[in-house]
């Protein structure tokens, strides 16, 4: 029985297509200057995510194992299609700032990583539960970069939130510094391989406490005393 | 009259890395000096500023990395960062565009690849590159030469400027030669230094700063902190390809001259590509790397987007590094010929 607990925390964190599987860094890195389009393409993966594993996993007795990639691969596109038309009808700025991501988002490997690597394999709902928390831990970390970079570059959060909420959302911009300066780096893709190397970095210092804090608490103090025996004088 | 009591070998103090980092801080003295008397008080003002803050970065990195503060800030070679990084910048670089660049120096380009030795790219550089691309405005915004300014601003003032007290006056900004040449459209080369004023004042100033690098580049040869491999295959290479072009279409060419007496060219054949970390280390190796940081400082500043190019020119060789040194591993002594790879 596929244990749902494990598959939701792998997905979030512990194996992350963003952090640990670096799978996606394509879109991941290109899109991410700010919290708007990382949300955008983040919503946009994690439905293509869940639609296909849910379909993946439907037809995966019925599909010959020498032909599973196209077949995976006809799935993912013709759910990013779907996703691209649906953008163009309602967000039609934001899919014209995304440009070509949201096409990409067929080759986008964690998509198909997922699909092969675990829909192929189980039950329906065990796999849209993998697509849904895959999904949500690499939009977490679009979010994180693209607030990162935002913040950084123009000294904002939130901005041009309307391109996908509609107008009620144009005043949600945050100005954290006011006359801020810029700093382009950020913005550009240099900023964000620098970025992603820190957020990878922060995860691994903090796996790293977390395992020294169960080691610490799976091994008994040393008793009073030592069991050595004394040869020295 | 004292006696030598001590056994062989009887020579100096070993160079130890505090030692040599001193002598080439000392070394860019000259320079440093040009710098101060052709453009006012910025650039030291800039050196100063920088090492305070590398020291700073630095010991914080240190302490973060719990690794004893003070033998690591001893070894002068964040200092050596910041003197290189403040003697590239623009003498009224604001104080936090600065800031950000020895934090990208110090922070990510050096301590967070293992600390000096342990770095692929030289950190001066690599900060150098990233205010460059973050902060054109600023990063190009050059003084021109006393000489032609005519007033010399004075310590006070200079630094009420860099620490954004009052804002940067108009005349404190001039192009460099090498952002006229740059800019020069469709002037031919005689037009441009017929017509553009002050071009001839400028390209004087920065031929003193180049002989003065070129005096502590001498020095350093002369101590043997240098080999002459780098320096030299630079030098030959952007002679040699400047004096083709320029041979080849002297009106829309810069001469090798003035490639060679501008921009950081003399800085980076002398101080900056020679950084024993990030250089090549076999003498081959180095002749091959020198050359082609020479060309592609002639391929960078003649086709590409930015009027000089010492400091990408260096990052993209220091990426060449490792497969250079794997390629020109010298002979052992014993050994027919060299044990080129990692086989056993």
């Amino acid at each position: 029985m596929a244990d749902y607990r494990k598959i939701t925390l792998d997905g979030l964190w512990h194996n992350n297509p963003a952090l640990v599987q670096l799978l996606g860094l394509c879109p991941l890195l290109a899109v991410t200057g700010s919290v708007v389009n990382a949300l955008g393409l983040g919503i946009a993966t994690t439905l293509v995510l869940i639609a296909s594993n849910l379909c993946v996993s439907l037809v995966r007795n019925l599909v010959p194992s020498t032909v599973r990639l196209p077949a995976f691969v006809m799935i993912i596109a013709s759910f990013v299609t779907c996703v691209e038309l649906l953008m163009q009808a309602f967000t039609f700025d934001l899919y014209q700032i995304l440009g070509i991501f949201i096409p990409l988002i067929v080759t986008n490997c964690a998509i198909l990583g997922r699909a092969d690597a675990f829909a192929s394999k189980n039950p329906v709902l065990p796999a849209v539960l993998d697509g849904a928390m895959m999904g949500l831990g690499f939009s977490a970390v679009l979010l994180l970069l693209g607030g990162l970079r935002e913040a950084l570059g123009q000294g904002t959060l939130f901005a041009d939130m309307q391109l996908l909420f509609g107008p009620a959302a144009a005043h949600w911009k945050l100005t954290l510094v006011g006359d801020y300066q810029g700093f382009l780096f950020a913005i550009l893709p240099p900023g964000a391989f620098v970025g992603m190397g820190l957020i990878i970095a922060l995860k691994n210092v903090i796996d790293q406490r977390l395992d020294q804090r169960r080691a610490a608490r799976a091994t008994p103090a040393v008793a009073s005393g030592s069991k050595r025996v004394r040869v020295t004088g | 009259m004292t006696l030598i009591h001590t056994s062989s070998p009887h020579t100096g103090r070993p160079g130890h890395v505090g030692g040599v980092m001193r002598q080439v801080i000392l070394a860019t003295l000259p320079g440093l000096a040009a710098l101060v008397w052709y453009f006012g008080w910025g650039p030291l003002v800039n050196v100063l500023w920088a090492s305070v803050l590398a020291l700073v970065f630095e010991a914080a990195v240190i302490k973060l990395r719990r690794r004893p503060v003070a033998f690591y800030l001893k070894d002068y070679s964040a200092v050596l960062t910041a003197v290189l990084l403040g003697l590239a910048l623009p003498p009224y670089t604001p104080w936090w565009v600065t800031l950000v660049g020895m934090f990208v120096a110090i922070v990510l380009a050096k301590q967070l690849y293992g600390g000096l030795g342990q770095n692929p790219f030289n950190p001066a550089m690599v900060g150098y590159a990233l205010l460059l691309i973050a902060f054109p405005v600023q990063m190009t915004q050059w003084a021109p030469p006393v000489s032609l300014s005519g007033d010399n601003p004075g310590l006070l003032a200079t630094l009420k400027v860099i620490f954004e007290l009052t804002p940067l006056p108009d005349a404190f900004t001039h192009a460099t030669p090498l952002d006229t040449f740059k800019n020069k459209g469709a002037l031919t080369q005689e037009e441009l230094w017929a017509q553009v004023a002050g071009l001839k004042d400028s390209f004087g100033a920065w031929q003193a700063v180049s002989l003065a690098y070129l005096l502590g580049g001498l020095y350093l040869l002369v101590r043997r902190i240098i080999t002459w491999h780098i320096p030299v295959a630079i030098l030959f290479a952007l002679f040699m390809v400047s004096g083709f072009f320029y041979g080849s279409d002297p009106s829309n060419f810069a001469p090798p001259l003035f490639h060679l007496t501008m921009g950081a060219t003399m800085l980076g054949a002398f101080f900056i590509a020679t950084d024993p970390a990030t250089a090549a280390t076999s003498n081959k190796g180095k002749l091959v790397y020198g050359f082609c940081i020479g060309l592609l400082i002639y391929i960078i500043r003649s086709w590409g987007n930015y009027p000089d190019a010492v400091a990408f020119a260096v990052l993209l060789m220091n990426l060449a590094v490792p497969f250079l040194d794997y390629y020109t591993r010298p002979r052992t002594y014993g050994h027919k010929k060299a044990n080129k790879g990692i086989r056993g």
